[in-house]
């Protein structure tokens, strides 16, 4: 249904009684107007659809005015979708499929800011890079990163990711004394589990000790996958 | 890069839902209000600016909005005086009208008529037609964007479909 033509069919007599008319309310439910009048496939002044080109003016509006305060895109990988979100500082978080995507987006909002805004131009870079990354082209990542998600210890131990090479594996243990305390083996599990920027701080190459892949925020076959991408290449 | 104004802190334990996801909810019909409310000057690019400036101004005030805030209903009314603004801007600069835009041809030209035709009446009754039948808004909120009540929302309504009945349908019958 179409507001339009509600209202050309009351006027040229197609449609209800004048005084019944006026008492209905058109959009049957309007908390969800997207419904009938998004269907209509004609342009017309009632046609509802928001086109994508002023869903982007009004990203790079909220830009330019400094109200966005998370852009996101969301990105085909051979790991499945991931989402890229990026803060003024830089890239925050990186999302895999299986944690999903919207409670995600519904935890920035909570712990970042509810700013949120699918603006694909922020994240250009990031989804170059990953992109060049699962094509084998690229062993390391040059972006902007904002660590705020991650505090106290398990910032150090993510930040210590970067050190473990393209293609090499370290344990658990092994980051755990890096990172300054030996005995801290459990909380560098919890912390590569935890890390909010998986793949571009490469938690996947920190595996157990007798050198099985261990636990992944991606699940085990994305940790497998991504392990082999970087011995193969 | 540097921010003009810091992520916004939430106020003590409201949650808020990623804007983008208001956008999606309501951007439909906040854009059926600025297309009603400005007439033919919609496809001008007019409903676009109204539109658009509507949740600017809704992403600036979110994260401060009470936890129990009605979003349709505010942001209905933000677009109504985005709108009326843009209205007035251009009427100081107006846009011809015997020149169709750049744009696909509209499958239903008796829908262009109908809706000059709306954009005549008187400004009660524009507005009642526009909001209740073109917006898809309930008589209630139409009333709340007058600032009159449901009663006489509903009565400029119906003068208006008189008014459009006895122009179109009476014209098109000599």
């Amino acid at each position: 249904m179409n507001g339009i033509n509600e209202l050309s069919a009351l006027l040229y007599g197609a449609g209800p009684d004048l005084d019944t008319a006026t008492d209905g309310t058109p959009a049957a439910d309007d908390r969800n107007p997207r419904g009938p009048a998004g269907t209509a496939p004609d342009e017309s002044p009632t046609d509802a659809t928001v086109p994508r080109a002023l869903r982007d003016r009004l990203a790079a509006e909220a830009q330019r005015d400094g109200l966005l305060d998370i852009a996101y895109r969301t990105l085909d990988s051979p790991v499945g979708s991931l989402l890229l979100a990026a803060t003024d500082q830089g890239l925050v978080r990186v999302a895999f499929a299986v944690e999903g995507h919207d409670s995600v987006l519904a935890g920035l909002a909570n712990t970042v800011s509810p700013r949120i805004l699918a603006a694909p131009t922020r994240l250009d870079a990031a989804a170059r890079e990953v992109d060049e990354y699962f094509a084998g082209r690229r062993t390391r990542f040059g972006l902007a990163l904002d660590y705020r998600l991650a505090s106290g210890f398990r910032r150090e131990v993510i930040m210590r990711l970067v050190d473990i090479g393209y293609g090499r594996t370290a344990s658990y243990a092994e980051l755990a004394a890096a990172a300054g305390n030996p005995k801290a083996v459990r909380a560098v599990g919890t912390a590569c589990a935890r890390n909010p920027l998986p793949i571009v701080l490469p938690c996947h190459r920190v595996v157990r000790s007798d050198g099985s892949p261990g636990g992944y925020l991606g699940g085990p076959d994305a940790k497998r996958a991504l392990l082999a991408l970087e011995a193969s290449s | 890069m540097t921010s003009r104004t810091r992520p916004a802190a939430r106020p003590h334990g409201v949650r808020r839902r990623p804007f983008d996801e208001i956008v999606t909810e309501f951007g439909p019909v906040v854009l059926r209000v600025c297309r009603a409310a400005l007439g033919s000057g919609w496809n001008d690019g007019a409903a676009d600016d109204a539109w658009s400036e509507t949740f600017l101004a809704a992403l600036k005030a979110y994260p401060e909005l009470p936890a129990d805030v009605d979003m349709q209903a505010w942001l209905v009314r933000v677009a109504h005086r985005k709108a009326i603004d843009q209205h007035r801007a251009r009427a100081r600069r107006p846009v011809p009208t015997d020149e169709l835009p750049d744009r696909p041809p509209d499958p239903a030209p008796d829908h262009r008529d109908l809706w000059r035709e709306v954009a005549t009446l008187p400004k009660k009754q524009r507005f009642a037609v526009a909001y209740h039948y073109l917006a898809g808004l309930r008589y209630a909120q139409v009333a709340e964007l007058l600032g009159n009540t449901e009663a006489a929302a509903r009565r400029a309504g119906a003068d208006g479909v008189a008014a459009l009945r006895r122009r179109l349908v009476m014209t098109e019958e000599r």
